[in-house]
């Protein structure tokens, strides 16, 4: 175990009622965005649970993977508004520029792509957030911009 | 001494649209014109209209600005700071520059929103300054738990998440219940489609929730809160984290407060991605660390909640009435809204609408009201179809019932509900069986699946809607909706499936002829479903620019650059779409029916 992870552990108490916490946590340290096998393991035996229920609960959140993404994760809204406002455009225009489907990681490691639900934006939809960064208004153009910007970012 | 004060939006759809970019660019033209010391910035949470950010609100002038990019920043500075000559053509609704006039907020009874955007939500003195925390002191040094619960029930206050139980006596039967500990939690797991007043309260006035969960507790005699809001809310997390910890240092949460026997503390925690924990028992199911998965009551959570514990359960838009209440008194709130329903609510305007964004009315508006009035129609010039009110488990109305007042029961009787308070115009660009499709497939995404009506009912009903849309509908396929649908009602678990059916059972009530279309006509006529639209190129409008040709994936556009008209050779035609996108002069149309 990494001294960084035994430092996450042990910001939390254990109580078994911060697992959901305690995973994020984890899986926020993670360059690659997702929990580990040993993510569970550790979790399981710090809160004194079954192994079983950690995965229960993980596989239960879609905020949750199981499998590395990228490093940016970029959440394009799927609810009723945004689609009226022209979400499909801008998810088909994220599917071509990045070369991948819904719910797929660029090969080069930099982007995940998902669909969610409501973000709660809904009066400048359509909207993305971009990691922990809502962006709204999009069009294909901005679309555009955006990749560009963040690909310069690295 | 500031001359100046300017409030800037900086809720989350502010800040999508750049707000913060033109917070630097007018404190870079503010020190350049060495007027720090006149002009302050005040960071505000929502101020309502969305679609018009990032929005500046100027005090003491009352000036609105509205689109204001960071490129404005210079000149704001230069004419109106300087030279007391406001930018005419960012002011809203010029040539009045004072906000209260304008219809969007003349309309309006702000109580629950009246901080939002007028004071910074990262400062707890400006939240004290506007009467912050009186109503907490007032109940606990000057009222009796019992006196607390009298004057909530007297005011008629209801449960705004939706469901409208009566908020006295969900506290009443909290504090009656038997057990210790008893626990407080705030409902901030808002996730209707649609509905984002939970986020702005939560962003732009965090202190009002607090102040109204430590009454609650005191009133039902709990001594430890928690706050379950969602994980896609980083700002509404993070405020409150700045709220909790500035209102504990201030000794407003934690042990003896006001020097009384009360202590009361509040925990956030954060959701996963799951929009059953709305529902109050998966939302106590994933505070304890477990799926999100809804169990039958009773028990209520009153008697059995959190932990096996009594539990209160409340909205953040119910909490954030809780202060008012105490400060005016419980008559005070009854005297607004209707028979059944008292009080105000703040309603999400979204889709095409021209002002989108929140509104926060007495209960009994119209439809109309809000729609035309506060929201200003639908915008460029096309026509009102219907109106999505109340979120999955809610409908979509037609014209002809825009005149009914809104309140909790008044909607239920043509198939919708107010809900939470989301409302989606629709205008004649949208189908309604898309609609429906839509609303249904996030159902079917989102049902927990422990239950068989839900998850395998809303999945049955999903495969007839497609079909439908596919255009290898029959009219039977309607009537088994409809069976299906009642089946789902009556018989799932919880209020997600028991209420996942209205989309399409209104759609149906209302549109029905839409779905009539997609069936015998193979035809759809809003253009939306692309099984059963085709394109054409207009010969008038065609500039033989190329643009479509190029952007078509199957070749199916044919044409010389230069020689119009272009034209779709349909037989080619998988009707995507991008030759529609790609022309810059309309002249690729869609028109309803399936040809080629």
């Amino acid at each position: 175990m990494t001294v960084e992870k035994t430092a996450i552990l042990q910001g939390f108490p254990r109580s078994p009622d911060v697992l959901l916490a305690l995973l994020h946590a984890l899986q926020r340290a993670n360059p690659q965005n997702y929990l580990t096998p040993e993510d569970l393991r550790l979790a399981a035996e710090y809160l004194g649970l079954p192994l079983s229920r950690v995965h229960d609960a993980v596989t239960f959140y879609t905020m949750f993977s199981l499998r590395p993404r990228g490093r940016h994760i970029l959440r394009v809204c799927g609810s009723p508004t945004c689609h009226l406002g022209g979400a499909g455009s801008v998810l088909a225009e994220l599917e071509r520029k990045l070369g991948i489907k819904a719910g797929e990681t660029t090969p080069d490691g930099l982007f995940t792509l998902e669909v969610t639900s409501c973000l709660g934006v809904c009066g400048v939809a359509p909207v993305m957030m971009v990691d922990e960064e809502v962006v709204g208004n999009l069009t294909p153009k901005r679309v555009r911009e955006i990749l560009r910007r963040l690909r310069e970012e690295g | 001494m500031r001359r100046l004060s300017v409030l800037l939006c900086s809720g989350t759809a502010c800040q999508s649209s750049g707000a913060l970019a033109v917070k630097q660019a007018l404190v870079e033209a503010i020190t350049a014109q060495g007027l720090s010391d006149e002009i302050q910035i005040v960071e505000t949470g929502c101020m309502g209209p969305c679609e018009l950010g990032p929005i500046l609100l100027i005090y003491p002038d009352g000036v609105h600005y509205v689109r204001v990019k960071p490129a404005d920043a210079q000149e704001i500075v230069s004419e109106h700071f300087l030279k007391g000559r406001p930018v005419r053509r960012l002011v809203w609704s010029a040539p009045a520059p004072e906000p209260r006039t304008i219809p969007f907020f003349a309309r309006q009874k702000k109580i629950v929103l009246g901080n939002c955007g007028q004071i910074n939500p990262e400062k707890i003195e400006e939240y004290i300054a506007q009467g912050g925390y009186e109503a907490l002191a007032k109940a606990l040094t000057r009222m009796t738990p019992e006196e607390v619960i009298a004057e909530i029930t007297r005011s008629g206050l209801r449960g705004r998440g939706g469901a409208g139980f009566p908020t006295g006596k969900k506290w009443q039967a909290v504090r009656e219940a038997k057990g210790h500990p008893k626990y407080v939690i705030c409902n901030a797991d808002e996730g209707d489609p649609g509905a984002f007043m939970d986020r702005a309260i939560l962003e732009g006035d965090p202190h009002s929730v607090l102040e109204g969960m430590a009454i609650a507790a005191y009133a039902v005699g709990a001594e430890k809160g928690y706050i379950y809001v969602r994980a896609e809310y980083p700002l509404a997390v993070k405020r409150l984290e700045v709220a909790i910890a500035q209102a504990r240092k201030l000794g407003l949460l934690g042990p003896r407060l006001f020097d009384t026997d009360f202590s009361f503390d509040v925990e956030l925690r954060m959701g996963a991605g799951a929009f059953v924990c709305g529902e109050e028992t998966a939302l106590i199911a994933s505070i304890e660390g477990k799926r999100g998965e809804p169990r039958p009551r009773p028990p209520y959570p009153a008697t059995s909640g959190l932990f096996g514990k009594p539990t209160l359960i409340n909205n953040v838009e119910t909490f954030a009435n809780v202060r008012h209440v105490i400060l005016n008194g419980g008559d005070w709130l009854a005297q607004m809204g209707t028979a059944t329903s008292k009080g105000t609510k703040v309603f999400a305007l979204a889709g095409q609408v021209k002002n989108t964004g929140l509104v926060e009315v007495p209960m009994g508006i119209t439809l109309r009201e809000l729609i035309f009035d506060l929201g200003g129609g639908v915008p460029q010039g096309r026509k009102f179809k219907a109106v999505q009110i109340g979120g999955p488990s809610g409908g979509c109305l037609p014209e002809s019932l825009l005149d009914v007042p809104i309140d909790y029961e008044s909607l239920k009787d043509y198939g919708a509900i107010m809900g939470s308070g989301g409302v989606i115009v629709l205008d004649s660009s949208s189908c309604m069986v898309n609609v429906a499709k839509f609303f249904l497939e996030f159902i079917a995404d989102e049902s927990c699946g422990k239950c068989v009506p839900c998850r395998v009912g809303t999945r049955l009903m999903l495969q007839l809607l497609e079909k439908i849309a596919r255009g290898e509908g029959t009219e039977e396929d309607l009537a088994e909706l409809e069976r299906l649908a009642h089946f789902v009602k009556d018989a799932s678990l919880c209020g997600l499936g028991q209420t996942a059916p209205n989309p399409v059972l209104s759609t149906l009530r209302y549109f029905r002829d839409e779905y009539l279309a997609h069936i015998r006509d193979k035809a759809c006529p809003a253009g939306v479903c692309p099984d059963l639209i085709h394109y054409v190129i207009d010969p008038d409008l065609c500039r033989a620019c190329d643009l479509c040709r190029r952007a078509c994936p199957t070749g199916a556009v044919e044409g010389q650059p230069g020689v119009p008209p272009y034209r779709i050779w349909l037989e080619k035609c998988i009707r995507c779409g991008a030759c529609f996108e790609a022309c810059p002069f309309g002249a690729v149309q869609k028109r309803p029916g399936r040809k080629g």
